[in-house]
């Protein structure tokens, strides 16, 4: 029995990281900008594909990795240049339209770019699972939950304790305050882009040894991305772990004892309830109406 | 300030305008023996919709080359419905009343299909389909031909293995998608009359990562023998990957669904001893050199195989089987008479597909039966034929 | 001001002469499917776009009750044998007591939550749909039986072309009347600033709440209407990106603009049609078109071209 409760967690905690690493990046630009950016999946499609394909031309697997995250950081910078910029004073609704327009995009150039197949990236510390009282864990498990602690870290540390962090803060709170103190706020966007569309390739990678990768991967993952950074509390990177790992140990757990058929429906009822009794996530910072 | 939009709009509008004249002006061929079609090229399906397209398009510029069908080249007309059931509907209405094609191959799932049989039944146009699921062609309906093998086919094949080995007790699990669907209720319709028993009986989300919950509750499942997945896509290496992960040691099985190259490579081993049931087109160097598919299922796969530099797919072999049908009913038709080539299409007979050999008639518009499914076990990264 | 440009009897007369006036040009089974399948998006949209250009609430989950009514209708007239009128009038009903119960503690969340909320809404309905086989038929969908009324069967693409735009006339009738009279200018005030509204005596969450409920059983209506005519339906009716795509409809043709709403819904109805023939680009083209129109018209279509109309006017 114990085993089972075990295994369920190990599951739980490894999709839930999954969901955390994604959730991520609308974190960060969410802090930014105030914009929840729909293509966030497609930067971790772009990550995954691009290793694989980096791969199979026969570059090592390191080097490939590194390549994937430059092509993908490259790819979020232009996307806010060429698309966020020239919309920045348009309302929130309509820069969210042109992310999905950008996620659209961005699906339909990879599937040219490379194909309609599902591949597979080879786990970074091989496949024999390791054994823990009676369950068991892909290695890969560990790279994810390690990866997930240390890029939150990471972003505390960025976000609290250096400058570029606390600007792009300043920018959330208030773009005009920022700018009268001589914050490029302009500048601060696309750093933010670039960051996050880097943590999306990365979550990419250390998840397709488990998940593998196909043009359409980001689509469910960021949705499920966008459900932790919510219940977590939106442009809160700490925030965004615990809201995925939340709801993955409720999707495991629903899967496990309840009911696997409606395990995706449980995990939506429960981020509906969270809302409505803590109306900004979990670690959100309340939102006040301006005048 | 003015001018700024105006120019703006102006570029805009002669844009659109030019977009909207290209596509209406589009000059089609009038001679050309139109063979129309809708499949899943992307989205969710794309598995499927994907080699269906390229097979259909090479076979079309092949025919052509050779001189074409009763001295006319055919035309190719595409539209891609992505998984909506809607979308289809549009397209072949579409096909039919615009283009005006001669005859239908496409529908790549089984709910695209049933959506636009009420359409094609009242249009009279011979159809042929390249989905699964057996409430096509059963019953039977008049203008509704389909090629690939039936998910109850599928499970038959897997409970007489079963059989073979003692096994009775399955546990099954099962994607939310239409094809697993489909499969998993012809697996618990078929099961009773051979004795098997469904122990266990799960199901996973869409775009799941991880299926060892769902496993372990199977693993618990009283006197469980022999595990099963319906599913396909990415999703039956992730559950390969898991059921290895847990080190369950029971006979696992795979629908038709996982008959893709794809399956072996992207479960990185631990695919090793499943079993499924696939169309010879897998298996083809396995078979006896006297096996009348050798050479054809051999020949397509090395046409696929040599164009797109991809391993070969059933669901490929579904549109090539589709098209030769179809041509070949029209060879014999002498003309592309409707009525005609439908009459033709149902007195196919011992014709050499991909899937399986072909022999219709006006009670069976799918004209295949379990011998078409060969058993396979993955053994060394490859496809081995058992027996 | 010239009374053509008035939304509400220029606007009217204008869409109805452009609804008469199309079929002309209509040659085929295919182009009278595009035009209905615009005209009953437009439906949606016209409902979603008091929602959220009005009261500033954002729904991602309007998709869901578009399918509740789709299915309310083909459920209960083939597994129950009611009569095509009484399931689309239940399916009303039913999606305006689950609004109604809903609105209230889901309207309280604000922007991004309340995106999410809703969002969550649709999914769930959509995997009810998708696991309740026996009744749904599942992800394969299920048939649904042609609309009689009255022993009159509908049939006849013309018929449902002018039952849809009948609809569609009334539903924006309806919503002009609605911007128009009082519970109008109080939406305007809520989505001016909630704060404000509330402070001058306005019944900001009541207004909210009204306007919810009337979108979701409009789009339940424009559900069960395409339940009968398309003779099929399947969850993808229900899914995530149907809802992005109302959403997409509005804020393209031009939020808080009834007639942009409808313009919205056509053009991206056609679009996908259009772009068919590019094949393995037309995913690209597809968003290349949506960033592109709202970067160079932020405000979408509609309110774009009025400006514009009106500059050259000066």
């Amino acid at each position: 029995m114990f085993a089972d409760f075990l295994q369920f967690l190990i599951s739980g905690i490894t999709v839930g990281a999954i969901y955390g690493l994604v959730g991520l990046g609308f974190s960060v630009i969410y802090n930014a900008s105030n914009v929840i950016n729909f293509a966030q999946g497609e930067f971790v499609m772009i990550g995954g594909m691009a290793s694989v394909s980096f791969l199979s031309m026969g570059i090592p697997m390191p080097l490939a990795i590194v390549l994937a995250v430059v092509v993908t950081t490259f790819v979020g910078f232009a996307l806010e240049i060429f698309a966020i910029e020239p919309a920045r004073h348009n309302s929130v609704v309509s820069l969210i339209i042109i992310t999905i327009g950008a996620s659209i995009f961005l699906r339909g150039l990879a599937q040219i770019i490379w194909d309609r197949n599902y591949h597979n990236l080879p786990a970074f510390s091989g496949d024999d699972p390791i054994k823990l009282w009676g369950a068991a864990l892909q290695p890969q498990s560990l790279w994810v939950m390690g990866g997930a602690g240390i890029i939150v870290l990471l972003l505390w540390l960025f976000f609290n304790h250096s400058i570029l962090g606390k600007a792009i803060l300043a920018t959330s709170f208030n773009p005009l305050a920022a700018e009268l103190v001589g914050i490029d706020t302009r500048r601060i966007l696309q750093i933010s882009f670039a960051l996050s569309a880097a943590l999306g390739a990365i979550a990419g990678i250390l998840v397709a040894p488990i998940a593998l990768t196909y043009t359409n991967v980001g689509v469910m993952l960021g949705l499920k991305g966008f459900c932790a950074a919510i219940v977590g509390g939106l442009g809160n990177p700490m925030g965004a772990i615990a809201g995925g790992l939340a709801v993955g140990i409720a999707e495991a757990f629903t899967a496990g004892y309840i009911s696997s058929a409606y395990k995706d429906a449980v995990a939506f009822v429960i981020i509906i309830l969270v809302l409505l009794f803590l109306p900004s996530g979990l670690f959100g910072r309340k939102e006040i109406d301006k005048v | 300030m003015k001018n700024v939009i105006f120019n703006k709009m102006s570029r805009l509008i002669v844009v659109t305008a030019g977009i909207i004249i290209a596509f209406t002006s589009m000059v089609h061929s009038k001679d050309a023996i139109k063979i129309g079609t809708f499949l899943s090229v992307s989205g969710p399906a794309s598995f499927l919709g994907d080699p269906e397209l390229k097979t259909l398009k090479m076979y079309v510029e092949k025919i052509n080359a050779e001189g074409g069908v009763l001295g006319r080249k055919l035309e190719l007309v595409h539209y891609d419905v992505q998984h909506v059931a809607k979308k289809a509907v549009t397209a072949v209405k579409r096909l039919i009343d615009q283009d005006k094609v001669d005859v239908i191959v496409g529908g790549s799932t089984s709910g695209q299909t049933m959506a636009v049989i009420k359409l094609v039944e009242k249009a009279g146009i011979p159809f042929i389909s390249l989905a699964g699921a057996a409430v096509i062609t059963d019953p039977v309906k008049k203008w509704v031909f389909k090629t690939p093998h039936t998910d109850i086919l599928a499970a038959k094949k897997i409970f007489n293995d079963m059989k073979e080995n003692g096994w009775n007790k399955l546990g099954l699990l099962s994607g939310a998608g239409g094809f697993d669907k489909s499969c998993r209720k012809s697996v618990t319709k078929v099961a009773p009359g051979y004795g098997i028993e469904i122990v266990a009986d799960e199901t996973h989300g869409k775009g799941d990562t991880d299926m060892t919950p769902q496993l372990t509750k199977l693993k618990n499942a009283p006197g469980i023998q022999a595990f099963m997945y319906c599913g396909f896509g990415a999703a039956t290496s992730i559950v390969a990957k898991n059921f290895k992960q847990l080190g369950l040691s029971l006979q696992h099985y795979q629908s038709h669904g996982a008959g893709s190259k794809s399956f072996i490579k992207n479960a990185a081993g631990a695919a090793e001893g499943a079993r499924l049931p696939a169309a010879a087109l897998l298996v083809v160097d396995a078979l006896p050199d006297d096996d009348p598919q050798k050479s054809v299922a051999g020949a397509y796969r090395a046409a696929y195989e040599g164009k797109y530099k991809d391993a070969v797919s059933t669901f490929g072999g579904h549109a090539y089987d589709g098209l030769m049908i179809v041509v070949e009913a029209m060879k014999r038709a002498g003309s592309t008479d409707k009525e005609k080539v439908r009459i033709e299409i149902e007195n196919t007979k011992n014709f050499v597909g991909a899937d399986g050999i072909f022999t219709m008639s006006a009670t069976d518009h799918l004209g295949l039966d379990e011998k078409s499914f060969v058993m396979v076990e993955v053994s060394n990264g490859t496809w081995k034929k058992l027996k | 001001m010239m009374p053509l440009l008035k939304p509400r009897t220029g606007g009217l007369l204008s869409l109805m002469v452009i609804l008469v006036v199309l079929p002309l040009f209509f040659r085929n089974a295919y182009h009278y499917d595009v035009a209905i399948q615009s005209g009953l998006n437009a439906i949606v949209c016209v409902g979603l776009n008091l929602l959220i250009g009005y009261t500033g609430q954002i729904s991602l989950g309007h998709a869901g009750f578009f399918a509740l009514g789709a299915y309310a209708s083909a459920v209960l007239t083939d597994r129950y044998e009611f009569a095509a009128v009484g399931a689309m009038i239940i399916g009303a009903v039913a999606v305006g007591c689950l609004s109604y119960l809903i609105a209230r503690p889901i309207l309280k969340l604000k922007g991004h939550y309340l995106a999410m909320a809703t969002l969550g809404l649709g999914i769930i309905i959509s995997i009810i749909l998708n696991q309740e086989e026996e009744l749904t038929g599942g992800p394969d969908g299920m048939p649904v039986s042609s609309f009689s009324f009255f022993g009159w069967d509908i049939s006849g693409n013309l018929t449902w072309y002018g039952i849809v735009a009948l609809v569609l006339l009334f539903t924006v009738w309806l919503a002009l009347n609605l911007v128009d009279s009082p519970v109008g200018r109080a939406l305007r005030a809520v989505h001016g600033s909630e704060l404000a509204a509330s402070t001058m005596g306005v019944d900001t969450q009541r207004y909210k709440v009204l306007i919810f409920v009337f979108s979701a059983v409009l789009a339940s209506i424009a559900g069960s209407i395409f339940a009968h005519y398309s003779g099929f339906v399947s969850p993808a009716e229900g899914e995530f990106f149907r809802s992005i795509e109302f959403v997409t409809m509005v804020v393209l043709g031009g939020m808080a603009s009834i007639f942009g709403a409808v313009v919205g819904a056509a053009i991206l109805t056609i679009l996908p049609q259009l772009l068919a023939s590019f094949h393995d680009y037309e995913m690209m083209v597809h968003g290349a078109v949506l960033m592109g129109v709202m970067i160079f018209m932020r405000r979408g279509l509609v309110p774009t071209l009025v400006h514009f109309i009106r500059g050259l006017r000066k």
